[in-house]
């Protein structure tokens, strides 16, 4: 029913460690649908996050084609990917990767400033989108100035205010008490239903049940998981 | 396109300002470097151009225009004759020759005696030249040169040792014997003449002017051996100089060594080229210490960029290009550089300044010193912020990510 946003086939990462090359990942085939939700559980070492950096074209693989809306991602030189960083992909980190030094609404108009987009509209698109994961009144705090959870909402803000295609998180919750994760993905599945594809890296299960697919991911390989009842 | 350069240009400089504002004493260390080089070029310049000036304005007082003339003359002749000045004074574009004839004598008055005092000879050009040197009373007129009249005039300490708590005007002096009439007195305009002092004609004893005519018999001489020509319009100087070595040639028989003409402007142009020699030779010197503060730039940039890492990863992740992420490090040690020369700019004026003060010149601010000044430390900043910024763009964004 609906488009192919992505399909990579046969992707195989290796690493030069030292004297020796490592494989990461050994072979994956992925397909992903617009507004598809999918978490990829696996646990440390797996090569989960690899894989999160090549589908968010931080990484380019060793082997194998990925192909997202339409174009192949090792074709693409480094301003272009930059591009497609931009404008098609939202990434949500861990540690939530907030600038220090800027308050929350300057964190968020990042991506815009990239984009090129001037200041007036940055600064709305920026309120707008902390006003909508419930920041409203945080706008001008400061990273150490919010909780960890309000970090990430912060986090998500800036992800999603260029509009992208695909929400990319590695392990969203992963600094969250349970709680504060569990309001991360309502939030998540709110984004979700609005269209907007997601993937997120997970070793938790109870996070990944979020999602309406799993995969699993083990030594650099996939398995084909279960669709969710989320 | 150009709205999207604006506003990364707008962002880098908010976040490089607020980089070097949380780091003060680090930035402050950094661009001492800078500072110190600047400071020192602005100073250099500034106090070079200063007596430049100083020394130009005392050469052209001296008169540009004006062409010296020592003749020695050959054992036949030595010095020129009164047709040989004549002929000079007639040759085209030449607006007067003041010939000069220096002596010692003792001279004496009504209460004083005094000897090795300088008795220079000159006519009314020289006077018309040095429009300050009358005192009080009159010049030299031609009528004195003419028929020898015995006049004089007195400078400062010769009325002091002659005529002590006395007018001398009017009253009568004795040089070598011989009676002198005193028709005026010298201002001190006349030490400004660094001929003069150069050729240590004034002594402690004190400066006695007659009519030249006057002072050639006192030293029982005929001949002219050095003199100044004037020269109407500067632009023909050469010409007249040309011309008055064809009379010179003729007066002294062609002989080698028999005359030096000296032209001020020439000299002058010298000095010029000297001075700004120096000048470069010392600005080059005080480039060391730029050059000293560039590195000193770069390291800080390096370690900047080593310390940021993680955000650098995340500006790429969030979709910065390679360039978006050089042109925000560039800016900011062009910033850091930039700032430490302005500071420069401010100390090498404060230190020209007070020089000018205490040693009593001129002081202009130079525009040329501070366009160096801003183009030198932007330029350190772009050259020696150019490798660590390269290096943060080529940064890889996951390697960037991971460092945290």
């Amino acid at each position: 029913m609906n488009d192919e946003f992505f399909r990579m086939t046969g992707i195989v990462k290796r690493y030069h460690m030292g004297d020796e090359w490592q494989t990461v990942l050994r072979g994956i085939d992925l397909t992903v649908v617009e507004g598809d939700f999918l978490s990829v559980l696996g646990p440390s070492g797996s090569g989960k996050t690899t894989l999160m950096n090549i589908i968010g074209c931080l990484d380019t693989p060793s082997e194998g084609e990925y192909v997202l809306k339409g174009r192949v991602i090792s074709k693409q030189d480094a301003k272009q990917l930059a591009a497609i960083r931009n404008k098609e992909i939202g990434f949500v980190f861990q540690s939530f990767q907030l600038l220090p030094r800027m308050d929350a609404i300057r964190n968020v108009e990042l991506p815009l400033i990239y984009s090129g987009m001037g200041e007036k509209e940055r600064w709305r698109n920026a309120e707008e989108m902390l006003v909508r994961v419930g920041l409203q009144d945080k706008l001008h705090h400061h990273p150490n100035q919010l909780s960890g959870g309000q970090q990430q909402r912060v986090a998500i803000a800036r992800a999603m205010v260029t509009n992208p295609s695909i929400l990319l998180a590695d392990e969203p919750t992963g600094a969250l008490d349970q709680t504060t994760g569990k309001q991360v993905m309502e939030l998540f599945g709110e984004i979700n239903s609005e269209g907007h594809t997601i993937i997120m890296i997970t070793h938790d299960l109870s996070i990944a049940q979020h999602a309406r697919r799993i995969v699993h991911i083990l030594d650099g390989e996939l398995m084909e998981g279960e669709e969710t009842h989320a | 396109m150009l709205k999207k350069k604006f506003g990364l240009w707008k962002e880098s400089l908010r976040m490089s300002v607020a980089n070097i504002w949380d780091s003060k004493m680090r930035s402050f260390l950094t661009v001492l470097g800078i500072v110190i080089g600047v400071t020192a070029i602005i100073a250099l310049i500034t106090i070079m151009q200063s007596a430049t000036s100083a020394v130009t304005e005392e050469f052209t007082a001296m008169g540009t225009g004006r062409l010296v003339v020592n003749a020695g003359g050959t054992a036949l002749k030595t010095g020129l004759s009164a047709e040989d000045l004549e002929s000079i004074r007639t040759l085209p574009y030449v607006q007067g020759v003041s010939p000069s004839v220096g002596n010692t004598a003792t001279v004496k008055s009504a209460d004083a005696w005094v000897e090795d005092v300088t008795i220079d000879g000159y006519n009314e050009v020289y006077f018309q030249r040095n429009q300050n040197l009358v005192a009080r009373g009159r010049a030299i007129s031609p009528l004195d040169v003419q028929s020898r009249n015995h006049v004089a005039l007195l400078d400062a300490a010769a009325q002091k040792s002659l005529f002590y708590g006395k007018d001398p005007l009017g009253q009568t002096i004795h040089i070598n014997g011989y009676a002198y009439l005193i028709i005026g007195t010298l201002s001190d305009a006349d030490s400004s003449d660094v001929m003069t002092q150069a050729q240590g004609s004034s002594s402690d004893s004190g400066r006695v002017i007659i009519p030249y005519t006057s002072a050639l018999t006192l030293a029982g001489r005929r001949n002219i051996t050095s003199l100044s020509v004037y020269v109407s319009d500067t632009a023909y100087t050469d010409q007249v100089q040309t011309s008055l070595k064809g009379v010179l040639d003729a007066a002294f028989n062609y002989k080698d060594d028999s005359y030096k003409i000296i032209n001020m402007e020439s000299l002058l142009n010298t000095m010029d080229t000297m001075l700004s020699m120096m000048t470069m030779l010392l600005v080059g010197i005080a480039s060391i210490a730029l050059l000293v503060g560039g590195i000193g730039i770069m390291n800080m940039m390096l370690v900047t960029v080593s310390e940021r890492t993680a955000e650098i990863g995340l500006r790429k992740a969030l979709g910065a290009e390679p360039g978006q992420i050089q042109l925000q490090f560039l800016i900011e040690s062009i910033i850091l550089s930039i700032s430490g020369g302005l500071i420069g700019i401010v100390l090498g004026l404060g230190i020209s300044y007070i020089f000018s003060v205490i040693a009593n010149l001129s002081f202009a601010i130079s525009g040329m010193a501070i366009v160096l000044g801003v183009g030198f430390s932007a330029a350190v900043g772009i050259g020696f912020g150019w490798a660590p910024a390269r290096k943060a763009s080529a940064l890889n964004p996951i390697d960037a990510l991971r460092s945290i």
